[in-house]
């Protein structure tokens, strides 16, 4: 999986929790927060999603690698990787 | 662990709060059982059928309304949490309501969900006050979503620091209040916070079906979700073992198992649930009226200490009297108000009333005055809630109750004509196809709340623990009151209790 594949897989979460946001012109590199509506609850429901979907665990600790996509990719691709590996 | 009869959350009321929390945790993968004793889902609001009429028990209107593309505000939320797409509650918004006040409706206050409405209307009517409202309502937004930092004082004092004349503040609090307040005659400044943006902020909205679309849409995510749904399937009895709700005794006498339970049936209803050899044998469900909160409170380990309990007194019930007629009510010469809340007194005195019915105060609802964009209900309809003493209702004999219920839906409809244009006597008889009126002895039949009790006790568990570790509250008691109210809380304690300790221990 490459960070872009990555950065889909996150927009596609964020789309469907958050499905009244825009999310065509989302800039990678500024906090997710900046750029959108989201709350504490949603981004639980990010983490949960990725739980869900995906089998990858963010632990409380890592929710700030989480801010903007490009911060999720770097820290969510070899996490990816590794499941993949796995299977 | 993974008997039929083992669930991880078990969730004991299919109203509003239950279904919002069960969606949550399906949604998330739980094997949730939510168990229900009634017939119908909905609780407090639901729907019934007389004479092949589908009448709705709740639901005059859902507050908390934005238009489209207004964002981060509760409404905005529960779609999110429950992924309900926007358009899937069909929301239509209200027309105009209004407040009056005085015996021959001297003072009116008009409001839509437009909040400028509201100000210019102070503005006219109380050009010395509109100052005060105008930083009252900058106060209100400043709190944002932080409702839980607003300090626990009574709201009564801090309006009293933005506007001198009693009369706009009983204009302000009766509508928040009869549209959420658990309290008599004072609110916490958290709850009107909450009120006064659930209504002035926001707005009313409903579906043209009603409350039965709302109840369906929330159905269906739980069924597709995976949740189970038991209906005529009441809890009996918590059976606790070491600190916690170890099995739940169904009323058929089958016994289940879950991990975690949550319940929206009310505080004291729930304690009353438990073993009664533990928890301090509390006969909560059999005290005297007005006691019922009382002796829970050591067992619930309440933050509230008992002076204030003693202070906010009594549970509140409510009777509503449903007319159908054969025309629209504007067709009629009623206009277009949405919700009238109205008060004849010198002070509107929210509180339980000395006689079996409230007639100076109450709210009118005439749903036909939506926004339906072009459709209309097809028979009109005219609600009207007032205050109640369930005391006075509960003990009566048959014939009595039938009797009294049919002397109320005639004096309260006449109480609420006085704030509605003119019509005479012989049109509304000639008019109206149907009545009913449910009482306080109606709800707790129906609902199983104490005392017939609409907004739960007045003192409230904002966190949801309860003396058993694996036991939550969500719903009344929990303290987020309504029907958006009710969702928010079943999602929030789901959350809280459930889910992100889950994450947590990832
Ligand atoms: C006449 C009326 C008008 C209203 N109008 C409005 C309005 O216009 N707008 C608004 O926002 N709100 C309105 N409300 C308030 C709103 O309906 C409630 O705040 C909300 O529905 C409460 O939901 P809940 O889930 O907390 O509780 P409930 O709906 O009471 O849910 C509890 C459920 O538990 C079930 N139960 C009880 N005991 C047991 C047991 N032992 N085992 C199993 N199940 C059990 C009950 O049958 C019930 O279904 C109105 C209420 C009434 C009565």
């Amino acid at each position: 999986m490459t960070k872009d594949d990555c950065k889909k897989l996150v927009t596609e979460i964020i789309a469907d929790i958050a499905p009244d946001e825009d999310l065509s012109n989302l800039k990678p590199d500024v906090r997710l927060r900046d750029q959108l509506q989201l709350d504490s609850m949603d981004f639980l429901d990010i983490v949960m999603e990725l739980r869900k979907r995906h089998g990858i665990e963010v632990p409380e600790a890592d929710y700030i690698q989480l801010a903007s996509l490009e911060s999720c990719a770097e820290y969510l691709t070899p996490k990816f990787n590794a499941l993949e590996g796995k299977r | 662990m993974s008997s039929p009869s083992h669930y991880d959350v078990a969730i004991i009321g299919a109203g509003m709060s239950g279904l919002a929390a069960g969606i949550r945790l399906a949604h998330f993968g739980r094997r949730v059982c939510i168990l229900e004793r009634h017939s119908k889902l909905g609780g407090l609001n639901s729907f019934y059928r007389l004479d092949g009429r589908k009448f709705d028990v709740g639901l005059h209107a859902m507050t908390n309304f934005v238009p489209e593309g207004v964002r981060g505000t509760p409404l905005g939320k529960l779609l999110r949490q429950l992924r309900i797409e926007r358009g899937e509650f069909a929301l239509c918004p209200q027309k105009q309501s209004r407040v009056v006040f005085g015996s021959t409706g001297k003072t009116e206050l008009r409001f839509t969900n437009d909040f400028s409405v509201l100000e210019a209307e102070i503005a006219a009517k109380f050009p010395a006050q509109i100052d005060g409202f105008r930083r009252l309502a900058d106060l209100v937004r400043s709190y944002g979503d932080r409702v839980f930092d607003v300090p626990q004082v009574s709201a009564r004092q801090v309006v009293r620091e933005y506007f001198s004349d009693p009369l706009l503040e009983d204009m302000m609090f009766c509508p928040l209040m009869y549209y959420g307040s658990a309290r008599e005659r004072d609110m916490d400044l958290s709850q009107f916070v909450i009120m006064f943006r659930a209504l002035f902020l926001e707005g009313f909205a409903r579906p043209l079906e009603g409350v039965r679309l709302v109840i369906r849409v929330l159905l269906e995510k739980y069924q597709a979700a995976g949740g189970e749904c038991r209906m005529r399937c009441g809890v009996a009895r918590i059976v606790e073992r070491e600190g916690r709700a170890a099995a739940l005794v169904l009323d058929g006498g089958a016994e289940i198992t879950a991990d975690h339970v949550i319940s929206s049936i009310g505080a004291a209803e729930t304690l009353a649930l438990c073993d009664p050899m533990v928890g301090g044998g509390l006969a909560v469900a059999s005290a005297p009226s007005g006691m019922g909160i009382l002796p829970m409170s050591a067992a619930l380990g309440q933050r509230h200490g008992q002076d204030a309990r003693a202070t906010i007194g009594r549970r509140l019930s409510f009777v509503e009297s449903i007319r159908v007629l054969k025309h629209q009510p504007g067709e009629l010469g009623w206009g277009s108000d949405t919700i009238v809340f109205f008060n004849d007194s010198d002070r509107f005195d929210y509180a339980r009333p000395a006689q079996q019915v409230d007639l100076r105060s109450g709210v009118i609802c005439l749903p036909n005055n939506f926004d339906f964009g072009g459709a209309e209900l097809p028979e009109g309809w005219l609600r009207v809630t007032c205050l109640a003493d369930y005391d006075q209702w509960i003990g009566l004999p048959e014939e009595r109750y039938r009797a009294d219920k049919l002397r109320w839906l005639d004096e309260s409809t006449r109480s609420a004509r006085r704030f509605l244009p003119e019509i005479s006597d012989a049109t509304l008889a000639a008019e109206t196809i149907a009545t009913d009126l449910f009482t306080p002895r109606t709800i707790t039949r129906f609902t199983g709340h104490l005392e017939g009790a609409v907004y739960g006790a007045p003192g409230k568990t904002p966190d949801g623990r309860t003396h058993l570790k694996n036991l939550y509250l969500c719903g009344t008691d929990q303290g987020l009151l309504g029907i958006v109210g009710a969702m928010l809380s079943g999602i929030s304690m789901a959350n809280q209790h459930i889910l992100q300790p889950e994450i947590r221990g990832a």
